[in-house]
Protein backbone atom coordinates (compact mmCIF):
# COMPACT_ATOMS: atom_id res chain seq x y z
CA UNK A 1 0.00 0.00 0.00
CA UNK A 2 3.08 2.43 1.05
CA UNK A 3 4.91 1.72 -2.30
CA UNK A 4 1.20 2.69 -4.50
CA UNK A 5 1.02 5.29 -2.34
CA UNK A 6 4.67 6.35 -2.99
CA UNK A 7 4.99 6.96 0.72
CA UNK A 8 7.73 4.07 0.29
CA UNK A 9 9.60 3.20 -2.42
CA UNK A 10 11.03 0.00 -3.22
CA UNK A 11 14.54 -1.23 -2.74
CA UNK A 12 14.45 -2.64 -6.32
CA UNK A 13 12.49 -2.28 -9.15
CA UNK A 14 10.00 -0.02 -9.94
CA UNK A 15 6.36 0.71 -8.93
CA UNK A 16 4.31 2.89 -11.78
CA UNK A 17 1.24 4.47 -10.50
CA UNK A 18 -1.18 6.26 -13.08
CA UNK A 19 2.03 7.29 -15.14
CA UNK A 20 4.04 8.17 -12.49
CA UNK A 21 7.04 6.28 -11.76
CA UNK A 22 8.22 5.68 -8.53
CA UNK A 23 12.16 6.20 -9.59
CA UNK A 24 11.41 8.88 -11.09
CA UNK A 25 9.41 10.69 -8.10
CA UNK A 26 10.48 13.41 -6.06
CA UNK A 27 8.90 14.80 -2.50
CA UNK A 28 7.68 17.76 -4.80
CA UNK A 29 5.40 16.17 -6.97
CA UNK A 30 4.34 13.63 -4.67
CA UNK A 31 0.96 15.54 -4.98
CA UNK A 32 -0.09 14.37 -8.35
CA UNK A 33 0.17 10.77 -7.58
CA UNK A 34 -1.94 11.18 -4.34
CA UNK A 35 -4.43 12.74 -5.78
CA UNK A 36 -5.05 10.14 -8.19
CA UNK A 37 -5.16 7.42 -5.63
CA UNK A 38 -7.39 7.47 -2.15
CA UNK A 39 -6.04 6.25 0.68
CA UNK A 40 -7.55 4.96 4.01
CA UNK A 41 -5.38 4.01 7.25
CA UNK A 42 -6.43 1.96 10.31
CA UNK A 43 -6.23 4.84 12.40
CA UNK A 44 -8.05 7.01 10.23
CA UNK A 45 -5.45 9.92 10.21
CA UNK A 46 -8.11 12.37 10.70
CA UNK A 47 -7.78 16.30 11.91
CA UNK A 48 -8.39 16.47 15.25
CA UNK A 49 -10.42 19.64 16.70
CA UNK A 50 -11.92 19.55 13.20
CA UNK A 51 -15.69 18.50 12.04
CA UNK A 52 -16.04 15.81 9.91
CA UNK A 53 -17.19 17.87 6.85
CA UNK A 54 -13.73 20.20 7.55
CA UNK A 55 -12.01 16.91 6.92
CA UNK A 56 -13.54 15.82 3.31
CA UNK A 57 -13.55 20.15 3.22
CA UNK A 58 -9.63 19.90 3.47
CA UNK A 59 -8.97 17.60 0.21
CA UNK A 60 -11.55 19.73 -1.63
CA UNK A 61 -9.15 22.77 -0.37
CA UNK A 62 -6.09 21.56 -1.38
CA UNK A 63 -6.58 20.70 -4.76
CA UNK A 64 -8.31 24.25 -5.72
CA UNK A 65 -11.69 23.18 -5.58
CA UNK A 66 -13.77 26.74 -5.95
CA UNK A 67 -15.26 27.69 -2.36
CA UNK A 68 -18.79 27.48 -3.48
CA UNK A 69 -18.41 24.04 -4.69
CA UNK A 70 -16.65 22.78 -1.57
CA UNK A 71 -19.61 22.43 1.11
CA UNK A 72 -22.16 21.17 -1.09
CA UNK A 73 -19.65 17.97 -2.38
CA UNK A 74 -18.22 17.43 1.21
CA UNK A 75 -21.56 16.98 2.37
CA UNK A 76 -22.92 15.06 -0.50
CA UNK A 77 -19.76 12.64 0.24
CA UNK A 78 -20.47 12.34 3.66
CA UNK A 79 -23.99 11.45 2.13
CA UNK A 80 -22.06 8.33 0.60
CA UNK A 81 -21.01 7.05 3.21
CA UNK A 82 -24.08 7.07 5.75
CA UNK A 83 -22.71 10.46 7.70
CA UNK A 84 -25.48 13.19 6.36
CA UNK A 85 -26.29 13.67 10.31
CA UNK A 86 -22.68 13.48 11.47
CA UNK A 87 -21.32 16.76 9.36
CA UNK A 88 -20.86 19.14 12.23
CA UNK A 89 -19.24 16.46 14.60
CA UNK A 90 -15.97 16.77 15.55
CA UNK A 91 -13.86 14.04 14.66
CA UNK A 92 -13.51 13.14 18.74
CA UNK A 93 -17.11 13.11 18.90
CA UNK A 94 -17.17 9.92 16.38
CA UNK A 95 -17.44 6.52 16.76
CA UNK A 96 -14.52 4.13 15.29
CA UNK A 97 -17.01 3.20 12.21
CA UNK A 98 -17.53 6.77 11.82
CA UNK A 99 -14.33 7.88 11.63
CA UNK A 100 -13.70 5.41 9.09
CA UNK A 101 -16.70 6.42 7.32
CA UNK A 102 -15.24 10.22 7.38
CA UNK A 103 -11.67 8.96 6.00
CA UNK A 104 -13.31 7.00 3.17
CA UNK A 105 -15.37 10.22 2.15
CA UNK A 106 -12.22 12.42 2.10
CA UNK A 107 -10.33 9.09 0.32
CA UNK A 108 -12.83 10.08 -2.18
CA UNK A 109 -13.18 13.60 -2.45
CA UNK A 110 -10.30 13.92 -4.72
CA UNK A 111 -12.66 11.28 -7.70
CA UNK A 112 -8.97 8.62 -7.31
CA UNK A 113 -8.78 5.96 -9.87
CA UNK A 114 -8.31 3.52 -7.09
CA UNK A 115 -9.02 3.44 -3.60
CA UNK A 116 -6.52 1.77 -0.96
CA UNK A 117 -7.39 0.72 1.99
CA UNK A 118 -4.65 -0.54 5.00
CA UNK A 119 -6.48 -2.46 7.19
CA UNK A 120 -9.28 -0.21 7.32
CA UNK A 121 -11.64 -2.36 9.66
CA UNK A 122 -8.25 -3.58 12.27
CA UNK A 123 -9.73 -0.92 14.84
CA UNK A 124 -13.49 -1.39 14.71
CA UNK A 125 -16.06 -3.84 15.87
CA UNK A 126 -17.67 -6.50 13.87
CA UNK A 127 -20.73 -4.72 12.96
CA UNK A 128 -18.59 -1.61 11.91
CA UNK A 129 -16.71 -3.56 10.48
CA UNK A 130 -19.16 -5.25 8.10
CA UNK A 131 -20.52 -1.71 7.58
CA UNK A 132 -17.09 -0.43 5.92
CA UNK A 133 -17.10 -3.61 3.92
CA UNK A 134 -20.43 -2.99 2.87
CA UNK A 135 -19.41 0.58 1.75
CA UNK A 136 -16.64 -0.03 -0.05
CA UNK A 137 -18.52 -2.85 -2.15
CA UNK A 138 -21.35 0.15 -2.97
CA UNK A 139 -18.02 2.52 -3.73
CA UNK A 140 -16.71 -0.93 -6.35
CA UNK A 141 -20.44 -1.05 -7.59
CA UNK A 142 -19.67 2.67 -9.32
CA UNK A 143 -16.40 1.51 -10.83
CA UNK A 144 -13.64 2.49 -8.87
CA UNK A 145 -11.09 0.01 -8.16
CA UNK A 146 -11.02 -1.05 -4.14
CA UNK A 147 -7.55 -2.24 -3.13
CA UNK A 148 -7.72 -3.64 1.02
CA UNK A 149 -5.25 -5.23 2.67
CA UNK A 150 -6.00 -7.20 5.88
CA UNK A 151 -4.86 -10.19 8.39
CA UNK A 152 -7.95 -11.07 9.30
CA UNK A 153 -9.05 -14.32 7.16
CA UNK A 154 -12.48 -14.65 8.53
CA UNK A 155 -13.40 -11.27 7.23
CA UNK A 156 -11.94 -12.48 3.67
CA UNK A 157 -13.89 -15.75 3.73
CA UNK A 158 -17.17 -13.62 4.11
CA UNK A 159 -16.67 -12.02 0.25
CA UNK A 160 -15.76 -14.95 -1.56
CA UNK A 161 -16.44 -13.27 -4.41
CA UNK A 162 -13.48 -10.72 -3.97
CA UNK A 163 -10.34 -11.20 -6.08
CA UNK A 164 -8.03 -12.09 -3.29
CA UNK A 165 -3.96 -11.63 -2.94
CA UNK A 166 -1.67 -13.11 -1.32
CA UNK A 167 1.54 -11.59 -0.19
CA UNK A 168 4.13 -13.39 1.86
CA UNK A 169 7.32 -11.56 2.87
CA UNK A 170 6.45 -9.07 -0.24
CA UNK A 171 6.53 -11.60 -2.65
CA UNK A 172 2.67 -12.52 -4.26
CA UNK A 173 2.29 -16.45 -3.90
CA UNK A 174 -1.40 -16.40 -4.83
CA UNK A 175 -4.35 -14.57 -6.90
CA UNK A 176 -7.77 -15.95 -6.68
CA UNK A 177 -8.48 -14.67 -10.29
CA UNK A 178 -5.41 -16.33 -11.71
CA UNK A 179 -6.19 -19.54 -9.71
CA UNK A 180 -9.95 -19.76 -11.22
CA UNK A 181 -8.79 -19.85 -14.65
CA UNK A 182 -6.41 -22.36 -14.27
CA UNK A 183 -9.05 -24.33 -12.70
CA UNK A 184 -11.53 -23.78 -15.38
CA UNK B 1 -7.15 33.66 1.02
CA UNK B 2 -7.36 29.82 2.51
CA UNK B 3 -3.44 30.49 4.15
CA UNK B 4 -4.63 33.71 6.06
CA UNK B 5 -7.72 31.48 7.40
CA UNK B 6 -6.00 28.14 8.36
CA UNK B 7 -3.54 30.46 10.19
CA UNK B 8 -6.09 32.16 12.23
CA UNK B 9 -7.74 29.24 12.79
CA UNK B 10 -4.46 26.96 13.59
CA UNK B 11 -4.27 29.96 16.31
CA UNK B 12 -7.70 29.66 17.41
CA UNK B 13 -7.56 25.53 17.74
CA UNK B 14 -4.41 25.81 19.83
CA UNK B 15 -4.50 29.12 21.53
CA UNK B 16 -2.03 27.60 24.46
CA UNK B 17 0.36 26.56 22.29
CA UNK B 18 0.65 29.54 19.86
CA UNK B 19 0.55 31.53 23.24
CA UNK B 20 3.93 29.87 24.42
CA UNK B 21 5.41 30.06 21.15
CA UNK B 22 4.41 34.69 21.01
CA UNK B 23 5.57 34.27 24.86
CA UNK B 24 8.71 33.10 24.41
CA UNK B 25 9.27 35.38 21.02
CA UNK B 26 8.38 38.03 23.26
CA UNK B 27 10.47 37.41 26.33
CA UNK B 28 13.54 37.14 23.85
CA UNK B 29 12.58 40.22 21.87
CA UNK B 30 12.21 42.16 25.19
CA UNK B 31 15.44 41.51 26.14
CA UNK B 32 16.28 42.96 22.63
CA UNK B 33 14.39 45.74 23.62
CA UNK B 34 15.78 46.66 27.27
CA UNK B 35 19.31 46.69 25.08
CA UNK B 36 17.46 49.15 22.86
CA UNK B 37 16.36 51.45 25.56
CA UNK B 38 20.44 50.99 26.99
CA UNK B 39 21.70 52.00 23.84
CA UNK B 40 19.66 54.56 23.03
CA UNK B 41 19.94 56.24 25.89
CA UNK B 42 23.79 55.71 26.03
CA UNK B 43 23.92 57.12 22.78
CA UNK B 44 21.97 60.24 23.60
CA UNK B 45 24.57 60.74 27.08
CA UNK B 46 27.20 60.49 24.61
CA UNK B 47 26.10 62.68 22.01
CA UNK B 48 25.04 65.85 24.58
CA UNK B 49 29.07 65.24 26.25
CA UNK B 50 30.15 65.51 22.67
CA UNK B 51 28.04 68.59 21.90
CA UNK B 52 30.38 70.07 24.60
CA UNK B 53 33.31 69.84 22.44
CA UNK B 54 34.40 73.14 21.27
CA UNK B 55 37.63 74.48 20.46
CA UNK B 56 38.64 78.04 22.92
CA UNK B 57 41.06 80.65 21.36
CA UNK B 58 42.46 83.11 24.03
CA UNK B 59 43.22 86.22 23.29
CA UNK B 60 46.05 88.50 24.01
CA UNK B 61 45.30 91.89 25.46
CA UNK B 62 46.48 93.40 22.91
CA UNK B 63 45.15 91.81 19.90
CA UNK B 64 43.48 94.18 17.52
CA UNK B 65 40.04 94.35 16.69
CA UNK B 66 40.78 94.06 13.41
CA UNK B 67 43.29 90.85 13.77
CA UNK B 68 40.59 89.30 15.72
CA UNK B 69 37.90 89.61 13.03
CA UNK B 70 40.39 88.34 10.71
CA UNK B 71 40.97 85.08 13.14
CA UNK B 72 37.10 85.18 13.65
CA UNK B 73 36.68 84.94 9.77
CA UNK B 74 39.44 82.27 9.38
CA UNK B 75 37.95 80.22 11.93
CA UNK B 76 34.33 80.23 10.94
CA UNK B 77 35.49 79.35 7.40
CA UNK B 78 36.27 75.99 8.19
CA UNK B 79 33.63 73.37 7.02
CA UNK B 80 33.73 71.76 10.08
CA UNK B 81 33.10 75.02 11.95
CA UNK B 82 29.35 75.73 12.79
CA UNK B 83 29.80 79.14 14.63
CA UNK B 84 32.40 81.34 16.46
CA UNK B 85 31.35 83.37 18.84
CA UNK B 86 33.52 86.30 20.12
CA UNK B 87 33.90 86.57 24.41
CA UNK B 88 35.27 89.81 25.69
CA UNK B 89 37.23 90.23 28.73
CA UNK B 90 33.99 91.70 30.44
CA UNK B 91 32.08 89.20 29.14
CA UNK B 92 33.88 86.59 30.68
CA UNK B 93 33.60 88.20 33.91
CA UNK B 94 30.35 88.75 33.67
CA UNK B 95 30.10 84.91 33.00
CA UNK B 96 32.59 83.95 35.87
CA UNK B 97 30.45 86.19 38.45
CA UNK B 98 27.33 84.18 37.33
CA UNK B 99 28.47 80.65 36.96
CA UNK B 100 31.47 80.78 39.84
CA UNK B 101 29.41 82.63 42.31
CA UNK B 102 31.81 81.34 45.02
CA UNK B 103 34.32 83.42 43.75
CA UNK B 104 32.27 86.41 43.55
CA UNK B 105 33.77 88.61 45.43
CA UNK B 106 37.33 87.69 44.57
CA UNK B 107 35.94 89.31 40.90
CA UNK B 108 34.72 92.49 42.49
CA UNK B 109 37.91 92.90 44.31
CA UNK B 110 40.27 92.64 41.62
CA UNK B 111 41.29 96.32 40.30
CA UNK B 112 42.05 94.79 36.88
CA UNK B 113 40.24 92.24 35.25
CA UNK B 114 42.54 89.05 34.88
CA UNK B 115 40.31 87.07 32.64
CA UNK B 116 40.92 86.99 29.00
CA UNK B 117 38.78 87.95 25.62
CA UNK B 118 38.35 84.57 23.67
CA UNK B 119 37.29 82.80 20.85
CA UNK B 120 34.52 79.84 21.55
CA UNK B 121 34.97 77.76 17.98
CA UNK B 122 31.17 75.44 17.99
CA UNK B 123 31.70 72.21 15.84
CA UNK B 124 28.89 71.17 13.19
CA UNK B 125 27.86 67.77 14.62
CA UNK B 126 29.95 64.58 13.30
CA UNK B 127 32.70 66.77 13.53
CA UNK B 128 33.35 66.68 17.10
CA UNK B 129 36.73 64.80 16.59
CA UNK B 130 40.21 64.98 18.39
CA UNK B 131 41.61 64.89 14.72
CA UNK B 132 39.32 68.42 13.76
CA UNK B 133 39.64 69.80 17.19
CA UNK B 134 43.25 69.46 17.23
CA UNK B 135 43.93 70.78 13.65
CA UNK B 136 41.34 74.54 14.60
CA UNK B 137 43.98 74.49 17.76
CA UNK B 138 46.91 74.43 16.29
CA UNK B 139 45.96 76.74 13.34
CA UNK B 140 44.61 79.67 15.37
CA UNK B 141 48.43 78.94 18.00
CA UNK B 142 50.04 80.13 14.91
CA UNK B 143 48.58 84.03 15.22
CA UNK B 144 50.90 85.68 17.21
CA UNK B 145 48.20 87.72 19.37
CA UNK B 146 46.87 84.29 20.04
CA UNK B 147 47.72 83.36 23.75
CA UNK B 148 46.52 79.61 23.18
CA UNK B 149 43.96 77.29 22.09
CA UNK B 150 42.36 75.00 24.21
CA UNK B 151 40.23 71.82 23.67
CA UNK B 152 40.48 69.79 26.96
CA UNK B 153 42.88 67.28 25.01
CA UNK B 154 42.20 64.27 27.20
CA UNK B 155 38.81 64.80 27.95
CA UNK B 156 38.10 64.98 23.99
CA UNK B 157 40.85 61.74 23.96
CA UNK B 158 38.64 59.79 26.82
CA UNK B 159 35.59 60.66 25.11
CA UNK B 160 36.53 59.26 21.72
CA UNK B 161 37.40 56.10 23.23
CA UNK B 162 34.11 55.64 25.63
CA UNK B 163 32.15 56.13 22.16
CA UNK B 164 34.81 53.40 20.31
CA UNK B 165 34.18 50.99 23.18
CA UNK B 166 30.13 51.74 23.35
CA UNK B 167 29.90 51.60 19.61
CA UNK B 168 31.79 48.34 19.60
CA UNK B 169 30.11 46.68 23.01
CA UNK B 170 26.72 47.84 21.80
CA UNK B 171 27.88 46.02 17.55
CA UNK B 172 28.90 42.48 20.00
CA UNK B 173 26.28 42.54 22.52
CA UNK B 174 23.58 43.54 20.04
CA UNK B 175 24.65 40.11 17.42
CA UNK B 176 24.69 37.59 20.91
CA UNK B 177 21.09 38.94 22.05
CA UNK B 178 20.06 38.89 18.51
CA UNK B 179 21.14 36.06 17.94
CA UNK B 180 20.30 34.22 20.71
CA UNK B 181 16.74 36.09 20.68
CA UNK B 182 16.76 34.17 17.02
CA UNK B 183 17.63 31.12 18.35
CA UNK B 184 15.09 31.04 21.12
CA UNK B 185 12.08 32.38 18.40
CA UNK B 186 13.30 29.60 16.11
CA UNK B 187 13.24 26.81 18.93
CA UNK B 188 9.91 27.83 20.30
CA UNK B 189 8.38 27.85 16.82
CA UNK B 190 9.74 24.66 15.69
CA UNK B 191 8.47 23.17 18.95
CA UNK B 192 4.52 24.73 18.10
CA UNK B 193 5.18 23.60 14.22
CA UNK B 194 6.70 19.28 15.97
CA UNK B 195 3.88 19.19 17.71
CA UNK B 196 1.32 19.64 14.80
CA UNK B 197 3.69 17.20 12.32
CA UNK B 198 0.59 14.74 12.05
CA UNK B 199 -1.34 17.43 10.49
CA UNK B 200 1.21 18.31 7.89
CA UNK B 201 1.84 14.24 7.04
CA UNK B 202 -2.37 14.69 6.80
CA UNK B 203 -2.12 17.13 4.33
CA UNK B 204 0.59 15.81 2.67
CA UNK B 205 -1.38 12.59 2.33
CA UNK B 206 -4.62 13.82 0.50
CA UNK B 207 -2.31 15.32 -2.20
CA UNK B 208 -1.47 18.92 -0.80
CA UNK B 209 1.72 20.73 -2.59
CA UNK B 210 4.10 21.86 -0.18
CA UNK B 211 3.62 25.64 -0.83
CA UNK B 212 0.03 25.11 0.29
CA UNK B 213 1.01 23.31 3.63
CA UNK B 214 3.71 26.26 4.27
CA UNK B 215 1.76 28.95 3.72
CA UNK B 216 -0.81 28.91 6.44
CA UNK B 217 1.84 27.73 9.30
CA UNK B 218 4.27 30.92 7.93
CA UNK B 219 1.46 33.12 8.52
CA UNK B 220 0.82 31.69 11.69
CA UNK B 221 4.96 32.11 12.43
CA UNK B 222 4.52 35.68 11.58
CA UNK B 223 1.63 35.93 13.59
CA UNK B 224 2.81 34.45 16.64
CA UNK B 225 6.25 36.65 16.20
CA UNK B 226 4.33 40.16 15.49
CA UNK B 227 2.19 38.96 19.00
CA UNK B 228 5.27 38.12 20.82
CA UNK B 229 7.28 42.02 19.44
CA UNK B 230 4.27 43.84 20.61
CA UNK B 231 4.33 42.08 24.26
CA UNK B 232 8.11 42.89 23.61
CA UNK B 233 7.23 46.45 23.05
CA UNK B 234 4.71 46.37 26.39
CA UNK B 235 7.50 44.76 28.40
CA UNK B 236 10.14 47.08 27.26
CA UNK B 237 8.00 50.23 27.75
CA UNK B 238 6.42 49.06 31.23
CA UNK B 239 10.03 48.70 32.50
CA UNK B 240 10.81 52.50 30.70
CA UNK B 241 7.74 54.06 32.40
CA UNK B 242 9.07 52.19 35.43
CA UNK B 243 12.70 53.54 35.83
CA UNK B 244 11.43 57.07 34.62
CA UNK B 245 9.62 57.13 37.44
CA UNK B 246 11.30 55.65 40.25
CA UNK B 247 15.08 55.85 39.12
CA UNK B 248 16.12 58.45 36.46
CA UNK B 249 15.40 60.20 33.53
CA UNK B 250 15.46 58.12 30.56
CA UNK B 251 14.58 59.12 27.03
CA UNK B 252 12.06 55.98 25.37
CA UNK B 253 13.65 54.53 21.96
CA UNK B 254 12.48 56.16 18.61
CA UNK B 255 9.14 55.30 17.08
CA UNK B 256 11.28 53.44 13.81
CA UNK B 257 13.25 51.32 16.25
CA UNK B 258 10.14 50.13 17.36
CA UNK B 259 8.64 49.58 13.67
CA UNK B 260 11.99 47.43 13.34
CA UNK B 261 11.28 45.16 16.25
CA UNK B 262 7.83 44.54 15.22
CA UNK B 263 8.98 43.43 11.48
CA UNK B 264 11.82 41.72 13.26
CA UNK B 265 9.66 39.67 15.09
CA UNK B 266 6.85 38.87 12.27
CA UNK B 267 10.05 38.13 9.83
CA UNK B 268 11.78 35.99 12.20
CA UNK B 269 8.27 33.76 12.94
CA UNK B 270 7.70 33.37 9.49
CA UNK B 271 11.42 32.57 8.89
CA UNK B 272 11.83 30.42 11.30
CA UNK B 273 8.49 28.37 10.93
CA UNK B 274 9.52 28.07 7.18
CA UNK B 275 12.60 26.09 8.21
CA UNK B 276 11.05 24.09 10.69
CA UNK B 277 8.06 23.20 8.07
CA UNK B 278 10.78 22.51 5.60
CA UNK B 279 12.17 19.92 7.78
CA UNK B 280 9.26 18.26 8.04
CA UNK B 281 8.01 18.66 4.64
CA UNK B 282 10.88 16.61 3.68
CA UNK B 283 10.39 13.97 6.48
CA UNK B 284 6.49 12.47 5.41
Amino acid sequence: MSLIHMADYPTSGEVRVSGFSSARMTGRDLWKVRRRVGMVFQDFRLLPGRSALENVALVLEVTGTPRKAIQPKANRLLDQVGLSGKAGALVEELSGGERQRVAIARALANDPYILLADEPTGNLDDRATRGILDLFWDINATGMSVLMATHDLELIRRYPHARLFELDQGKLVYDSAAADTEAS
Amino acid sequence: MYAMREAIAGVRRAPVLIGLSSGMVGMALFVVGLFSLATYNLQIALAAIEERVEVVVYLRDDARQSEIDHLLGELADYPEVSRVNYVSKRDALERAQRELPEFGQLFVDAEVNPLPQSLEVELRPGNRTPDVVERIARGARNYPFVEDALYGEEWVDRLFALRRIGFASTAVLGAAFALVAALIIGTALRIAIFARREEIYIMRLVGARNGFIRRPFILEGAMAGLAGGILAIVLTYTTYRGVYAYLFEVAWIPGGWVGIGLLAGALFGAASSGVAIRRHLREV
